[in-house]
């Protein structure tokens, strides 16, 4: 367990460490989560739009 | 060439490419990121001044570059689609403004918790690297209000790559701040003129890290730059032929 310790400073680099996986699971889901909207809601407008003519 | 790059700027063969090539920039990047982070915790050795916490090098250095780097990537795009009037570059800088906050915000972050035991307070304010690193956040909030304030995309377009190019003197304050002032922060490490000062244990992490956060970048601002191109072309034959295959078998 001495190397998960990182000495005195384990609070600061395994925080660190967690903070950017973190940030870079949510950067991916933003991004994935934004497609799928905008796909989901230009479907709907076309959809509506073919159903008019 | 010139048509090669006619048709590479062409929003449907771009739609196209980018999700061809997304798989393999994200790929890359999550093989270099766990090698950089397994060998930046576990095999590199400790710093004979700073000790383990040193190591928080390994995800702020390429967080903080990559926010640099988004921000030039987003001002440039915002110059050539304000004269060239190019459709994709105005896709592209309103791609990589959320992204680079985030890299910004990481870089913030991830700074202060290694600056709390190494200079022992969390924020030193009016110090010139940190003050310049978190305007650059509020220049990325600033660019995303202003962009989201406005309805018509043209002109959100326009507003926002007039506020990205003033903003981008700020970058190489960013940049040269450790050598123009006096700070806290430490100097380069890698990009100097007498090559990188420090041994290759430690370097091979860090450029693993480096490498790897800017392809996970590439893959996710290629992902936003489809999201953008999609509803700018809303309108194009080639949109409602994408999401409306012929109908019954949709």
């Amino acid at each position: 367990m001495d190397i998960m310790a990182m000495g005195e400073y384990g609070a600061y680099v395994w925080s660190s460490f967690t903070l950017t996986l973190i940030v870079l699971i949510v950067c991916t889901l933003q991004a994935k989560h934004r497609h799928e909207k905008t796909v989901k809601n230009l479907r709907t407008r076309l959809r509506a739009m073919e159903s008019e003519e | 060439m010139w048509t090669y790059f006619h048709k590479l700027a062409s929003p449907p063969h771009f739609y196209a490419l980018s999700a061809k090539l997304i798989p393999w920039l994200a790929a890359l990047g999550v093989i270099l990121v766990a090698y950089g982070t397994f060998a930046g915790l576990f095999l590199a050795p400790p710093d004979y001044q700073q000790g383990d916490a040193f190591r928080i090098i390994y995800v702020h250095v390429p967080a903080a570059y990559l926010s640099m780097m988004a921000y030039m990537i987003m001002a440039v795009s915002a110059g050539i689609g304000l004269i060239w009037r190019m459709k994709l570059a105005h896709a592209v800088a309103a791609g990589a403004a959320p992204l680079g906050a985030w890299f910004t915000f990481l870089a913030l972050i991830t700074g202060s918790i290694w600056g709390r035991p190494m200079w022992g307070t969390w924020w030193e304010w009016g110090d010139p690297r940190l003050t310049s690193e978190l305007i650059m956040l509020f220049l990325y909030f600033g660019y995303m209000a202003l962009r989201s304030a406005i309805d018509d995309t043209a002109r959100a377009d326009r507003a926002s790559a007039v506020l990205a190019l003033v903003g981008a003197v700020n970058v190489p304050i960013i940049h040269f701040s450790v050598e123009w002032w006096s700070s806290l922060h430490q100097g380069a490490t890698l990009v100097r003129a007498d090559g990188p000062a420090i041994q290759s244990a430690m370097l091979y992490p860090l450029l693993a890290m480096i490498f790897g956060f800017t392809f996970l970048f590439g893959a996710l601002l290629l992902q936003r730059v489809r999201t953008e191109v999609l509803y700018r072309e809303r309108r194009a034959r080639w949109v409602r032929s994408l999401l409306l295959p012929a109908e019954g078998s949709a």
